[in-house]
């Protein structure tokens, strides 16, 4: 199905099961510990040999020599593999670093070997007993001194956000020099790590030249293709299988090297081999959200309109790597006329930077939200107004360009009113209660919307049961009970009566999940999928589909009512489909909005931050579960929390590796650091999104918390911190002075 | 070596150095309590030994011979829910799943330690009784991390809980 | 994790006696931090003698006024014990704000005692570590420190101590009580159990080859109010950047032991002269001679105004 004009009237509209707040049709295996993950497949592959991943010990150089006698002698071990016996793996068009194969290291605990053996036990013991000798080259570790060397460069995240290495509309320079009000700071983001529950892990089986990998990643199709290709294999003779994953954030889009390590394990094993990689190995080994330099320049009229607005964003990456494209959303956020964004990356030894949940914004609008906040200062206006009076409903760069829809004001107004923002003292460090300062802080949120191709098989079998199959993913988002929801919606019956089938390469290529476009998409391809049902099933009854109405498990028309499962005969019917757009994003600017408010307590003695009370309130077009999506508006919130206030990978600048390499060092919000969370989502349908008229909403919960917890410490101590995160020892030198 | 698990006896064959968690999971093919860091850092692989919940990726199984042990898979089925089970699905306590089984019988074990009259660091008088309030349950419920975000949500879950069982 | 052979012990000194036989041995009691480092291979006992039978779970009255806790009562259990959490707050509230429940449910007193540094650098096996490897060389110095020692440190070694329960106990003048195989009871006083690293880090207490830590003794009641502030990053769940001990009588005389700043929990006796005289005079005797490095100079100012929050606290 092409989708190429705005969606009219279809069945979605009824609202019947959509819209509503379903539990999730997982649930019952989620909270009963029998979804199965990826190393949990003891249903598939039985008797497997365990593998155990080594990580390179220094950052950058060549392994002179691997000795692995030892650990081939030792207890049970089945098969050593190391990077040494291949040619570095060719890589996928998404991944920078070298997942295995080769002498060169080019990050710390880049994959060197994998050592197999009949239980968990004895491959790690076994593990310790290979010996990696490696001649160190120096490398280049300290973003802020590589910043220098930086080269502009274009950007393009993958999941929406994209800039030229330059991009200039009017006369930025001109309008910034007069300015009556001005703004020019800079402001540093670190590197950060998904840290998804479940570590990346893989089984992996052959059968002849065929290859099953049973694993945990987010873009099925993507996962197929770029194994193949490291393993110079046909697609057609790899299998992902990937029905549950344990959160990925990102983490999970790309091939990781526990999948090509399992695979070539059990080449070496000959039979199953499964690989979890360690958490202490997890943050070097795998991908992290690049650090950042940004400034950003704002130029207005004292009556508060922005003239010149510029926001330049510095990265680093390995060679080839991509840079974080944090200045995508100044280009969309606010109106005025002279603009001015830039995009550099160094070239650096760390370990990769790829894309984390809402890449491009999440980084970027904690910088661009926080120099709003200070211009609103500047300019004697409240934050709140200061951003209405700098909405635009166009592309600032394309004003013949509308957004679909963009109701950011009204996400600010509704926010105002719920969170009592008029009780906010504008004047910083005003509010007390006991030893704790109290502040309020708002931030705009924006993530653009995306479309991308996304196809289902839909099946309808005697007994009137709709099972959909498509490679879409379930990371925590909800797929499973959405695209139950959309087949429940289509075909007339009772979500009990969908089973929803998910993960598995032999389905239909779906959208998979990635920057917010997987509900959408993949709800979309379940649509198409069902309307070439409901045609089958009208031409099956000689039914006129137009005129065909599909509820309460039956089909009807005219007079004629027949029961679906009676409609679908013995043999049961198929459909298969995908949606695919034409230019309608191009036509209109597609992007979800959100005004997010924040109140924080810093103890006045010792500086510790700790969250009061959080609001969102989001437009992002037709919500299909307001359970599941308000879910993932406060997994989203939470995150930046973390990213305001604790998450940071400390990189050593010496040896090259993020030090807090684990869950203890590496502080990712926990309960006692989350109150209660509030979620408003305004009424919403984008008819240019999809025949859903759905929009991606899990990252734009993200985008701007971290923002409007910055704000909120400075109307609480009258601090600004413009290094992230923003820890106690950031406040403590400019605390109130202790009687 | 013999373990009591859900109320029934299982003999494992395994190493000295075998984890509780890595006999669940490999030995025993239970593999609702999940290895999120291996190293008492997140909480996922939360059960509990005698009543009391604990890590189970911290303890070797050697050294439970005779212990009762609870997994999320004694507490209920998918057709026979525990209360606490059905709470979170109800108020959408989890998205990926994965911490979802030691949020569980991390929250099940938290509320028997507050009616055992155990303080926490929320509990603002030592001396007396520690009470239901939601910044206890937070407290308490510290040790599963939970990287999905849903902690707002698995506090109305247990809250609700508690509150039927008061 | 190396193989390793494994037994149960049945009396304190029948454990002390496998120990002294066997010099690869380890006790492991709770195992909460010592299964951790044998995953790292940063512990690589090759025996285990576990202690968890010998019945050292008691919380017993001294004829001094005091208490003994036995070396495996588990942190959840002394935390939440009545005398405890009257007479000693400051112990409860310092064994409350660490680590989570289901870890304080499993470590022991002895074991919680007995932890070893969370320095990054000596969880990472690929990196010099004076402590894992004397002689290799210290690579936190120079390094990521923002979270190791201002105080006491040496040039082979920055770690701090982990705990916050050791900390309460050296406000609290507790005693560790030891025995070996033959018989013979060592009576260690708090002050003296935990050493500073000197050249030797990798020697982290007191104790002789085996001895086995059988109970700490608190002496009577210190009376006062009692506090344990512990600052971190995140609200729980997390190591002390600065933690602070005090007992603060109403004349304002008091104790301070403070975590966090040190390879063992910090007290000078004789700067506790300045308490009345506020934190600050206080702070700067305890801290006297501090070195903190340019990522960790914060928990100098960080442990005076903690100190502050907690005379204030005292005072209302």
């Amino acid at each position: 199905m092409r989708f190429d004009t705005p969606a009219t009237s279809n069945p979605i509209d009824q609202l019947k099961v959509i819209g509503k707040p379903t539990d999730r049709i997982d649930g019952p295996l989620k909270t009963t510990g029998t979804a199965p993950y990826a190393y949990e497949r003891h249903d598939v592959a039985p008797n497997p040999a365990y593998g155990f991943v080594i990580g390179a010990g220094v950052a950058k150089g060549r392994i002179t020599r691997i000795e692995v006698s030892a650990a081939r002698a030792a207890p049970g071990v089945v098969a050593v593999v190391t990077t040494l016996e291949s040619a570095p793996l060719p890589n996928g068009p998404m991944n920078t670093a070298t997942l295995f194969g080769g002498a060169e290291i080019q990050h710390y605990h880049q994959a060197v070997a994998l050592v197999v053996a009949e239980t968990f036990e004895q491959a790690r013991a076994a593990a310790a007993l290979v010996r990696v000798d490696y001649a160190r080259q120096p490398g280049r570790f300290d973003l802020a001194a590589e910043a220098r060397n930086a080269k502009p460069v274009p950007g393009d995240s993958g999941e929406g956000s994209g800039a030229p290495p330059e991009d200039r509309f009017g006369d930025f320079e001109g309008a910034f020099a007069a300015a009556p009000v001005k703004l020019d700071e800079t402001y540093t983001t670190p590197d950060e790590s998904h840290a998804a529950m479940e570590p990346h892990a893989t089984i992996a089986a052959w059968e002849g030249d065929r290859l099953t990998v049973w694993t945990s990643n987010q873009m099925i199709a993507w996962g197929k293709r770029d194994l193949a290709k490291a393993l110079s294999m046909k697609p057609e003779n790899i299998r992902l299988d990937s029905p549950y994953v344990g959160g990925g954030f990102g983490g999970k889009l790309f091939l990781r090297s526990d999948v090509v390590l399992a695979a070539l394990g059990a080449r070496a094993a000959r039979r199953p081999v499964k690989v979890a990689l360690t958490r202490p190995l997890i943050a070097n080994n795998t991908t992290h959200r690049p650090a950042t330099i940004q400034r950003v320049r704002l130029g207005a009229g004292r009556d508060g309109r922005i003239t010149a607005i510029a926001h330049e964003s510095t990265s680093g990456n390995l060679k080839d790597g991509k840079p974080e494209t944090a200045v995508q959303q100044t280009k969309l956020l606010y109106a005025g006329a002279n603009r001015l964004t830039a995009l550099r990356l160094a070239e650096m030894d760390l370990p990769e930077g790829n894309a984390m949940r809402a890449p491009g914004e999440a980084p970027g609008l904690m910088a661009l939200e926080v120099a709003i906040d200070e211009m609103a200062e500047r300019l004697g206006l409240d934050p709140v107004e200061f951003r209405i009076i700098n909405d635009t409903q166009v592309d600032p760069e394309h004003p013949e360009r509308h957004f679909s829809q963009r109701q950011l004001v009204e996400c600010l107004r509704r926010g105002v009113e719920r969170f009592g923002w008029t009780n906010r003292d504008p004047r910083p460090g005003q509010r007390r209660a006991g030893r704790w300062l109290l502040g309020m802080g708002v931030a705009a949120g924006f993530r653009n919307n995306l479309l991308t191709k996304s196809g289902a098989r839909v099946r309808l079998d005697s007994g009137g049961v709709v099972t959909v199959e498509t490679d879409m993913t379930d990371i925590g988002t909800g797929s499973y009970t959405i695209i139950a929801q959309t087949a429940a919606e289509m075909m007339g019956v009772p979500i009990g009566k969908v089973v929803v089938k998910l993960g598995d390469s032999d389905f239909p290529a779906s959208a998979g999940s990635g920057g917010q476009w997987g509900a959408n998409n993949s709800t979309a391809g379940v649509f198409a999928a069902c309307v070439k049902l409901r045609e089958a099933v009208a031409q099956r009854l000689g039914f006129n589909s137009a005129e065909a109405e599909f509820a309460n498990g039956q089909v009807r028309s005219g007079n004629r009512a027949v029961p679906l499962g009676e409609a679908a005969g013995p043999g049961g019917l198929v459909a298969e489909d995908a949606i695919e757009y034409g230019d309608l994003a191009k036509r209109y600017q597609q992007s979800t909005f959100a005004g997010h408010f924040v109140e924080v307590a810093v103890d006045v003695f010792t500086g510790e931050t700790r969250i009061q009370r959080m609001l969102a309130v989001c437009a992002a077009g037709r919500i299909l579960n307001p359970k599941s999506a308000r879910s993932q508006v406060i997994g989203a919130m939470t995150m930046g929390v973390g990213a305001a206030l604790s998450e940071a990978l400390e990189v050593d600048k010496r040896h090259g590796f993020f030090v807090n390499h684990d869950l203890a060092g590496y502080e990712v919000p926990v309960h006692a650091d989350i109150p209660h969370q509030e979620v408003l989502f305004l009424d919403e349908v984008d008819p240019l999104s999809s025949p859903m008229k759905a929009k991606g909403v899990g990252e734009l919960g993200l985008c701007g918390v971290g923002a409007a917890v910055a704000n909120a410490i400075y109307n609480a101590t009258g601090i600004r911190v413009r290094d992230y995160p923003i820890t106690l020892d950031k406040l403590i030198e400019r605390l109130p002075t202790l009687a | 070596m013999s373990l009591r698990i859900n109320g029934q006896a299982r003999a494992a064959e395994i190493d000295t150095r075998t984890t509780l968690l890595d006999t669940l999971r490999e030995h025993l093919k239970l593999t609702g309590s999940k290895k999120g860091c291996d190293h008492g850092q997140c909480g996922a692989c939360t059960v509990m030994v005698n009543g009391r919940r604990v890590y189970s990726c911290l303890t070797l199984a050697i050294m439970h011979e005779g212990d009762e042990i609870t997994t999320i898979e004694g507490l209920g089925q998918p057709e026979n829910l525990h209360p606490m089970q059905a709470a979170f699905v109800k108020h959408d306590g989890y998205q990926c799943g994965y911490c979802t089984p030691g949020q569980i019988c991390s929250s099940v074990a938290m509320l028997e330690e507050i009616k055992a009259g155990v303080p926490s660091h929320a509990t603002s008088d030592l001396t007396a009784a520690p009470r239901l309030t939601a910044d206890e349950i937070r407290e308490r419920m510290s040790g599963n991390i939970c990287r999905c975000g849903a902690y707002s949500n698995i506090v109305d879950a247990i809250t609700e809980v508690a509150e039927k069982q008061a | 994790m190396r193989p390793f052979t494994y037994e149960r012990a049945r009396t304190p000194a029948e454990a002390a006696a496998a120990a002294s036989r066997n010099p690869g041995a380890k006790f492991i009691a709770g195992g909460t931090n010592l299964l951790d480092l044998m995953k790292l291979q940063i512990e690589v006992p090759s025996h285990l003698i576990d202690v968890n039978g010998l019945g050292l779970d008691r919380i017993e009255a001294t004829p001094e006024g005091g208490l003994r806790i036995g070396a495996l009562v588990r942190n959840t259990d002394l935390a939440a014990d009545e005398r405890v959490r009257r007479d000693y707050a400051v112990l409860s509230r310092a064994l409350l704000a660490g680590a989570s429940g289901q870890l304080r449910n499993k470590a022991t007193t002895a074991g919680n005692l007995l932890q070893r540094t969370r320095c990054p650098y000596f969880y990472d096996t690929a990196q010099p570590c004076n402590k894992r490897q004397p002689g290799s060389g210290c690579s936190a110095i120079g390094g990521v420190t923002r979270g190791l020692a201002v105080i006491g440190t040496s040039e082979a070694c920055i770690a701090t101590h982990p705990s916050d329960m050791a900390v309460a106990m050296r406000a609290l003048d507790a005693t560790v009580e030891t025995v070996k195989a033959d018989g013979t009871m060592r009576q260690i006083p708090i002050a003296e159990f935990h050493r500073l690293p000197g050249d030797t880090p990798h020697i982290e207490t007191a104790l002789e080859r085996g001895d086995f830590i059988t109970a700490v003794i608190l002496p009577p009641p210190a009376g006062g109010r009692q506090f344990y502030r512990k600052v971190r990053d995140r609200a729980s769940y997390a190591f002390a950047l600065v933690s602070v001990a005090a007992v603060v009588q109403r004349d304002g005389t008091g104790r301070v032991a403070l975590g966090g700043v040190a390879h063992k929990p910090w007290r000078v006796e004789a700067a506790e002269a300045e308490l009345p005289r506020g934190a600050k005079p206080a702070m700067a005797a305890i801290l006297d001679g501090a070195k903190p490095t340019h990522e960790n100079a914060f928990k100098v100012p960080l442990a005076e105004r903690t100190l502050a929050s907690v005379l204030a606290e005292a005072r209302g």
